[in-house]
């Protein structure tokens, strides 16, 4: 949970619940107001802060903004462009112009082929979610070793920690690189004990991530981790 | 008199061939997120109804033709096992199937923001694993319980529930004998916090007043079945919280 509810107890809401509340509210993620109603849209822990109301969904798909770090697959090639399975709705389009090599037109194969794996960043994403992706700038580029992991988009905040600091806390102990993108994809590289670590840390995310004092155990988990090694 | 000739469908103390009370409901129970490889999924048990629900996405639709630009389509598919009924039944799409699988997308639309997703489809996986009348209650109550399991944004969940009329009174929730001999079958999609309708069907003929009394059972188990999915949906998360 992040810090921000105001309320004594997070509460779990689920879709059409009606939020009672004597405050002039706004409605904020997952909250839609009708009929004088504050109503939930998604399961999820409802979250009052700074006069919103919202919900801190449990589940969803990951939904591609500007400026996200994803890591994705290419899973199709044409003359000028790539595609990327980015773990959203819809591919991610990488054109030669935004790649970190100079691509002759036709030669694109020879830099990314069907089933490289890339960390790039979104560049755009138009109202009918079409979603452009760039390699140019630092630390995007394609991906030669270590593993991807996949987790929950909305366990990433958690898996985290404040400030980054689980990440940390994982990456120096274990002995390991750690690049977490936007879109639940999370690369680990390192020596196979440490990546293996890293692995088993991200199923406990998985599996009780949405527990209230997940936070707790799982710095305790880490706190193990390190015993380890 | 029931619809067909002499079958009796009432005891002589008014209550119905199994015990139940005119309006009372079969038993129902719910879990959520029950299969690992799905976005969203639901179990329910209605009477002797079996039904399980998978739900993927959204995700890019395909063929393109298929494709709304300012929003997702809900693809649903509804299935009855071959095993799920007394006489095998022949496995595959057919007309009935068809029927109830595109009631039930346009049930769903009605309560799925489906506006966020454009160009998209969200698959709803229906799988009847044993049949006892209501099936498509059943179904409807599983697809909405795994949609919300998927995190899918919904205005409201949808309670399927059925009444009709058997030997002139009206009895809410019908099992197989009451569903096949019965004289009206009004199976209903509610969306319990508002008390609206997704979907209404109505199999035979029934009064203004059999039909207010109909609404009057299928909104009062609608409560009653809206209780058990959020119980369901909260259990799954709660537990070990």
């Amino acid at each position: 949970m992040s810090g921000a509810k105001s309320g004594a107890e997070p509460r779990l809401v689920t879709p059409g619940e009606v939020i009672e509340t004597s405050l002039e509210m706004r409605s904020g993620v997952g909250i839609t107001y009708e009929n004088n109603q504050y109503i939930s849209t998604r399961i999820g822990w409802l979250r009052e802060h700074n006069d919103t109301l919202s919900v801190d969904p449990i589940q969803g798909s990951y939904m591609p903004r500007s400026g996200d770090l994803v890591i994705g697959f290419i899973e199709a090639v044409r003359n000028n462009l790539w595609f990327a399975e980015i773990n959203g709705a819809f591919n991610g389009l990488l054109p030669m112009s935004l790649a970190p090599w100079k691509v002759e037109f036709g030669a694109a194969r020879q830099h990314m082929d069907i089933g490289d794996v890339i960390i790039a960043r979104v560049q755009e994403v138009d109202e009918s979610h079409s979603v452009v992706l760039t390699m140019k700038g630092v630390g995007l580029r394609k991906l030669k070793n270590g593993c991807v992991e996949s987790l929950g988009v909305q366990l990433l905040d958690k898996f985290r920690g404040e400030n980054n600091e689980n990440i940390r806390n994982m990456a120096s102990k274990s002995d390991t690189r750690i690049v977490v993108g936007e879109n639940g994809r999370i690369w680990i590289d390192g020596e196979p004990e440490g990546i293996q670590s890293v692995r088993e840390l991200i199923q406990f995310t998985k599996h009780c991530g949405h527990h209230k004092d997940f936070m707790a155990k799982f710095q305790e988990k880490i706190n193990k981790t390190r015993g380890e090694h | 008199m029931g619809g067909y000739g002499d079958v009796k469908l009432l005891n002589d103390d008014g209550t119905r061939l199994d015990g139940r009370k005119v309006d009372e409901m079969r038993s129902v129970e719910i879990k959520a997120g029950i299969l690992p490889n799905a976005d969203g999924s639901a179990w329910v048990k209605h009477g002797l109804n079996v039904a399980i629900c998978a739900v993927y996405g959204p995700v890019e639709a395909h063929p393109r033709k298929i494709q709304r630009q300012d929003r997702a389509v809900i693809d649903v598919r509804y299935n009855m096992a071959p095993f799920s009924t007394s006489d095998r039944i022949r496995p595959g799409y057919n007309r009935r199937s068809r029927e109830i699988s595109k009631v039930t997308a346009e049930a769903l639309e009605s309560v799925v923001l489906v506006e966020r997703f454009p160009r998209s489809k969200i698959s709803v996986e229906i799988e009847i694993l044993a049949a006892e009348a209501g099936t498509r209650c059943a179904g409807i109550t599983a697809a909405s319980v795994a949609l919300a399991d998927a995190g899918i944004p919904m205005r409201d969940l949808i309670v399927g529930v059925a009444s009709g009329k058997i030997e002139d009174t009206v009895v809410l929730d019908l099992d197989k004998a009451e569903d096949n001999y019965g004289q009206a079958d009004l199976p209903v999609g509610i969306l319990p916090t508002t008390g609206d309708l997704a979907f209404l069907q109505m199999d035979g003929d029934l009064s203004p007043d059999e039909f207010n009394l109909c609404m009057e059972y299928n909104q009062k188990a609608a409560k009653e079945i809206h209780e058990v999915m959020i119980k369901a949906l909260k259990e799954k998360y709660e537990e070990g919280a």
